[in-house]
């Protein structure tokens, strides 16, 4: 090859390619290709959130209209829309106040008790993360309707459902802390004189503070996105949470404005993954470990 | 007094304390989780009402009815049922080993090679997991529908003479939907177990005299084949109960999932216990898988604890 070709890009791709010491190529072209492929459909769908036209696969323009200026049919406007939006998120904040505490007791129970009961215990909070999500889509709704009949179909059961399948990831996350703390500190602190309680109180749970964080956002998360739960448990439409929505109106009733709310979904998620991120960030960095907090993440998930 | 109250904290805790503390959560899947199953038995082998025509649930297993529990393994195994049953395993499968073909190359890459841009790269792959699964699954009712970009795009280049009408119950448009939907899901299981790999064992072998191929089918490959289990179990479960991409990506009948006709059942109001036998038999079909899965992480609890 001349070198005169070398300088054209072509040129420095084909050199690129064959240049037998560097990484494999076929994998990094692949390997891009793929984070391409698995986020750019979304980006366009986020795109078009924004298009001025009616359209959502022509592009006309930049508009917040279909955020809050179109006096019908914006998010804001709609009230189908917004109280989807609404629910969603009253929905996300309560199951993420209930579940965390009862995940947080759990994860220390099960990581302390030494007792006959806790290897029962430890299955029965692994059991919901292996579960297929529509058994228990199925059997909540069966439940409510059949035997817990004062739950109402709707937000109470709605939240009920929600902790139940939250619980055992707070448990997960809590859990790889507590193992990764240990217990000396604990004790140390009973052999100079704490009480059990107060070892537990102003030892163990300010060292779990950034993985209880963690946890609070990650309920958040997994439960403003769930909808096979959700769709058993909803009652009538004014129930029905974001997820819910777009699978009735994807089909029928696309509009921009499905692409916005479903945009907000995103930016909401999006951030409280954010937070729980740069929390565990923070922690891992005042305790100078190795590593990331992203590479922690990702082997966290199961 | 109190020095042998301090004694007995650091040996031998009272015994109550950290039960105590798993109490409240045992209780509350004890209550929502454990119960809720059994309902799903007390309606599929429950009584017909006989003036409303809806089901009821029998509490007493002694006195179940295995009438309609009977004509849903009837339907399975000799009629519409089982077109359906088989419709959704060929799909599970085929979606499984694409992404295994999709994802198997992605992790090694993260895992191995990817350098600088590891951090980076890891960050994006794990964005679809918060993405909403069903916001997902709109990017592509946007992007396929008859005017969207992928028939511009096939237009533009020739491949195709007219749009093709993608999202009309197409066999590929649903497995493309799954694929996309479940992948990242096998990701990371993938490179966990890649990323475990001694690279110094990849060395030996090399040093031994294997071929980059041979390295890999006989010690990268079996290496990780923990992962490749783990992974495809992860993203199969899921799948066997999913009905809402098909329902989105295609909404013909000639695409329903085994888990659609348990939501059409359940929601209908005769079909409560036909809805429940359902589920009963989409829980046996799943059960070793699921055992699996259970395993698998009640070990790598143990691990960790070590």
């Amino acid at each position: 090859m001349s070198t005169i070709a070398r300088r054209t890009f072509l040129g420095r791709l084909l050199a690129w390619w064959s240049n037998p010491w560097g990484q494999p190529r076929f994998l990094v072209l692949f390997a891009w290709a793929y984070v391409l492929w698995s986020l750019i459909p979304v980006a366009v769908a986020v795109m078009f959130g924004f298009n001025d036209g009616r359209s959502r696969s022509a592009w006309q323009g930049f508009s917040l209209r279909w955020y809050y200026q179109d006096p019908d049919f914006s998010v804001l406007h709609d009230p189908s829309l917004r109280d989807a939006l609404v629910q969603s998120l009253k929905l996300a904040g309560l199951t993420m106040l209930i579940a965390t505490p009862l995940g947080v007791a759990l994860a220390i129970g099960l990581a302390r008790w030494r007792g006959r009961g806790a290897r029962p215990a430890n299955f029965l909070m692994l059991f919901p993360l292996v579960t297929p999500e529509i058994v228990m889509g199925v059997a909540l709704f069966l439940v409510f309707v059949h035997l817990f009949g004062f739950v109402q179909l709707g937000t109470q059961a709605q939240l009920l459902g929600h902790v139940t399948f939250t619980i055992s990831y707070v448990v997960i996350v809590v859990r790889g802390r507590l193992f990764a703390v240990g217990r000396e500190y604990e004790e140390a602190a009973i052999d100079l004189g704490a009480s059990q309680w107060q070892a537990i109180r102003m030892v163990l749970l300010p060292m779990l503070a950034p993985a209880i964080w963690a946890s609070l956002m990650i309920a958040f998360a997994i439960s403003i996105d769930d909808f096979v739960i959700t769709a058993f448990l909803t009652g009538d439409q004014s129930s029905a949470t974001i997820p819910v929505k777009l699978y009735s109106a994807a089909r029928a009733a696309p509009s921009p404005a499905l692409n916005a709310l479903a945009s907000i979904l995103l930016f909401a998620s999006m951030l409280a993954i954010g937070i729980a991120l740069s929390v565990m960030r923070r922690s891992r960095k005042k305790e100078g470990a190795q590593g990331s907090a992203v590479e922690d993440f990702a082997r966290l998930e199961l | 007094m109190s020095k042998q109250a301090d004694e007995r904290g650091v040996v031998g805790e009272r015994r109550w304390l950290w039960p105590s503390f798993a109490l409240p959560g045992v209780v509350w899947l004890i209550i929502l989780f454990i119960t809720p199953l059994y309902v799903i038995f007390a309606m599929a082998m429950g009584t017909t009402d006989p003036i409303f025509g809806d089901t009821l649930p029998v509490w007493n297993p002694l006195r179940w009815d295995y009438a309609t529990f009977g004509e849903v393994l009837n339907e399975l195994f000799t009629g519409q049922l089982g077109l359906v049953f088989l419709r959704t395993l060929v799909y599970v499968v085929v979606a499984t080993a694409l992404s295994l073909l999709i994802g198997y190359p992605v992790a090694y890459y993260v895992a191995r090679h990817a350098g600088r841009y590891r951090v980076l790269l890891l960050l994006l792959i794990i964005a679809p997991f918060w993405i909403n699964y069903l916001m997902r699954m709109l990017a592509w009712v946007n992007l396929l529908s008859t005017d969207g970009y992928v028939n511009q795009i096939l237009l533009f280049f020739g491949v195709l003479d007219a749009p093709r009408e993608w999202l009309v119950g197409k066999h590929e448009t649903v497995v493309l939907g799954l694929v996309y939907g479940y992948v990242p899901f096998l990701i990371l299981p993938l490179f966990a177990a890649l990323d475990r790999i001694d690279p110094r064992v990849i060395e030996a072998a090399r040093d031994l005299g294997a071929s980059p191929a041979q390295a890999f089918f006989r010690i990268t490959l079996p290496l990780s084949s923990q992962g490749v289990l783990a992974g495809c179990v992860i993203i199969m479960l899921p799948m066997f109960g999913d009905y809402y991409t098909a329902t989105l990506l295609s909404g013909s009948p000639k695409t329903n999932m085994i888990s659609k006709l348990i939501e059409q059942n359940i929601n209908a109001s005769a079909g409560g216990s036909t809805g429940a036998a359902l589920t009963i038999v989409l829980m046996v079909f799943v059960g070793l898988l699921m055992t699996y899965y259970l395993y698998s992480v009640a070990r790598a609890t143990k691990e960790a604890r070590s």
